[in-house]
């Protein structure tokens, strides 16, 4: 069982809404769409559902041609972001309403109900009505509601966003189990970098209605085909700065000139974007190639267990996540540590040229 | 500018209230300095929005007092508070341009005119939306829309306080970092005393100096950030701040300090002598993924522990850890590597294992 989108297209009065997707979602797996707000998640998922019909392309079903079939005719449950239920109907009975509709014995329907409930944690909720009920549990109703009839075809539209973060965290972390061992295909919207690596699966980046790279979550986040991946695929942002490459130095700035080491070696002459993630800079040298750069710090922000340091250059400026209180005044000079083994290199064109090599792990 | 006091303060939505559930505040006092950067944090329905509106004015509070430098404002609207407010959702008008809708909280007081054209320069300026001054507000993004709202906030010199109430929300991840920055240095600069109500821990911590973590119509902390990490005086503190938030285990008392099941932890003497004078039995500890120490070989009061679950989030990995019939969550960075079903070896720094009573911490007396 699988859902194939070939060469997907909607374009509406001149705008790119989706341009030319071509992606395949396997049944039992878990995908996540991640993009920026407009990037395109929410019309790629109406078309999946058959909400909205494609300008061009296919979308295959089990080897099916079901373009432009209605939603109705398909087993498809879709998550919005703003929770709808039925006001006038229990809780109890929003989630038992897809199932009636299908004339289930309401034996069955009982224990579904109190299954899924029990799960979303809205058991002792059953019999108020949503109106009575908090975002967060209204946002539960709606989502027990899909998830309780077997759909082929599961739909999150950023279904967490209007919830507290604990909750989220929670419901996170049940989605994916609950997923684990299902047999449909699920599909989730998220703005959030840090979500998608937490829901795990398979990982598709949008921008402006286009696919930029799909893969396993792991294989994408590690290996980010060019700067826009790479850049949506870290939160904070992952750090770029211009720099050249010479037969024997690596250069920032003028302040910043680093003999060329073995790690570097496959690097041509020329310029370069070098990429490094903001936890993976250091205030100490960790080890004798790591890159040091002189910086100025512009603002410390705590969180408790982490610093946000944001520090600049005359060229460039970076944020860098540190373990630990770290506090500086602004304007602190300081210098800062990037390993080269954890250096991204992007081409010109900023496409990915040089992958950090492994480092191996402490392995048991 | 001003000193908030809230003075046993208490909020019903009932006109009966017959017992703490029917309060959305129970009786609290605070103060909220001048000048300070805070955050009132806490989850859907703890009561945080219902005090942001008793001090904007929005809301009159059924018992107690809200003072303004030491001036009684129960009665005052929140125009005559002066009190600016930044909602979730831009509130701006979207057929004027980014100039008028900063300028029309200044007209609407008389200020000057010359006045008022310097006054939105300097905000626009501080905003980085200079550029964007004559362009309709209907034709700008999100994040440049939720900038021109904060800068209605900001533009009036007279204001008491600022009130922030989920912001960020609708800005994506990688503006609310600049925004976020942004917000922090308009503090710095124009020292103003600000409330921050996010659900968001990190939102919190990054932009307070101390927060105030609500729970059921109470502030159980008001502590920084460092503090509500480190040492959170109740149990709701240690499970809402971090992510994931701190490991929690129901305890007996036992020779060495406390068990679970025949698994034992050593306290320190001190949290002994504390435990022998009190008779709860909702006894816990509590430990915070980031301090469990983990080993290849044992140490002194090390635990052998089997690895149940292994979670790879980039820039950290967390693990499940079983431990008797609990099961303890750790991080560790992200070159850790064990195979799911081997076995570790784990330790509970004793400064990092924190005792509650009454889901209350115990605290070492100085």
């Amino acid at each position: 069982m699988s859902l194939t989108l070939e060469n997907l297209s909607r374009i509406v009065d001149g705008v790119d809404y989706i341009r030319n997707a071509s992606l395949t979602f396997e049944a039992g797996s878990f995908n996540v769409l991640l993009g920026r707000t407009l990037a395109g998640k929410t019309s790629l998922m109406r078309l999946m559902a058959g909400l909205d019909k494609p300008t061009e392309g296919r979308l295959i079903y089990n080897g099916e041609d079901v373009t432009g079939q209605s939603v109705q005719r398909r087993n498809i449950s879709m998550i919005y972001q703003q929770f709808i239920n039925y006001p006038n109907l229990s809780v109890y009975e929003n989630i038992a309403s897809p199932l009636r509709l299908a004339k289930m014995p309401s034996s069955e329907i009982d224990r579904r109900v109190k299954e899924t409930a029990a799960m979303l944690r809205i058991e002792p909720l059953l019999k108020r009505f949503p109106l009575e009920l908090s975002g967060g549990q209204q946002q539960r109703t709606a989502m027990a509601r899909a998830l309780v009839k077997d759909a082929t075809l599961v739909l999150f539209d950023e279904p967490l966003v209007n919830l507290d973060y604990k909750l989220r965290e929670e419901l996170r972390a049940e989605l994916r189990d609950l997923f684990r061992e299902r047999q449909c295909i699920a599909v989730y919207a998220t703005t959030e970098a840090n979500e998608a690596l937490a829901l795990g699966g398979t990982t598709t980046l949008l921008h402006q209605g286009q696919v930029v790279q799909s893969g396993p979550v792991m294989d994408v986040y590690r290996k980010p085909v060019n700067t826009l991946a790479a850049q949506l695929f870290s939160e904070p942002p992952m750090n770029l700065i211009r720099g050249r490459v010479s037969d024997t130095e690596l250069s920032f700035d003028e302040d910043t000139r680093h003999a060329l080491t073995q790690e570097l070696a496959d690097l041509q002459p020329g310029e370069y974007w070098f990429g490094i993630r903001p936890s993976h800079i250091a205030l100490k040298p960790a080890n004798d190639d790591d890159l040091e750069v002189p910086v100025q710090v512009a603002l410390s922000e705590i969180s408790g267990s982490e610093t946000f340091m944001h520090v600049e250059s005359r060229h460039f400026e970076m944020v860098t996540q540190l373990m630990g209180v770290h506090q500086y005044h602004t304007g602190a000079p300081i210098s800062v540590y990037l390993p080269i083994n954890k250096l991204f290199v992007f081409d010109t064109h900023e496409q990915l040229v040089h992958t950090p090599s492994q480092v191996s792990g402490r392995g048991v | 500018m001003a000193e908030i006091h809230l003075k046993s303060l208490a909020h019903s939505y009932s006109k009966s209230p017959s017992g703490p559930e029917d309060y959305a505040i129970r009786q609290l006092d605070h103060v909220w300095h001048k000048g300070g950067a805070y955050a009132l944090l806490g989850p859907s329905g703890c009561g945080k929005s219902t005090m942001l509106n008793i001090i904007s004015g929005l809301v009159q509070p059924s018992e107690g007092e809200v003072l303004f430098d030491g001036i009684r404002v129960n009665a005052l609207s929140p125009r005559d508070r002066n009190i600016a407010q930044v909602f979730q959702f831009p509130v701006i008008y979207d057929s004027m341009t980014v100039y008028q809708n900063l300028a029309f909280p200044l007209k609407n007081n008389k200020v000057p005119a010359a006045r008022i054209k310097a006054r939105v320069q300097d905000i626009a300026e501080v905003l980085e939306i200079e550029d964007k001054l004559h362009k309709k507000a209907k034709n700008l993004t999100a994040d440049e829309k939720q900038k021109v709202s904060m800068g209605r906030g900001l533009v009036r010199e007279d204001v008491s306080a600022i009130l922030f109430d989920e912001p960020l929300t609708v800005i994506d991840p990688q503006l609310k970092w600049k925004l976020r920055r942004k917000l922090k240095q308009i503090h710095e600069q124009f020292d103003i005393t600000m409330v921050y109500v996010t659900h968001d821990q990190l939102e919190a911590s990054t932009f307070a100096d101390k927060i105030a973590v609500m729970y059921d119509g109470q502030i159980v902390q008001f502590g920084t950030p460092t503090e509500l990490f480190e040492q959170p005086n109740h149990t709701f503190v240690g499970y809402f701040i971090g992510s994931p938030g701190m490991n929690l285990i129901d305890v007996e008392r036992c020779e060495a300090g406390v068990r679970f099941g025949s698994v034992e932890v050593v306290l320190e003497p001190w949290q002994i002598e504390h435990l022998n004078r009190l008779s709860s039995t909702n006894l816990k500890i509590g430990i915070r993924p980031e301090f469990i120490e983990i080993g290849l070989e044992p140490k002194v009061n090390s635990y052998e522990v089997e690895v149940l679950d292994m979670e790879d989030l980039g820039t950290y990995k967390i693990i499940d850890l079983g431990l008797g019939d609990e099961t303890l969550k750790a991080r560790v960075d992200e070159d850790f590597d064990a195979r799911i079903g081997s076995r570790v070896h784990l330790t509970l720094p004793p400064q990092w294992t924190m005792l509650y009573v009454d889901e209350f911490l115990i605290q070492e007396q100085s």
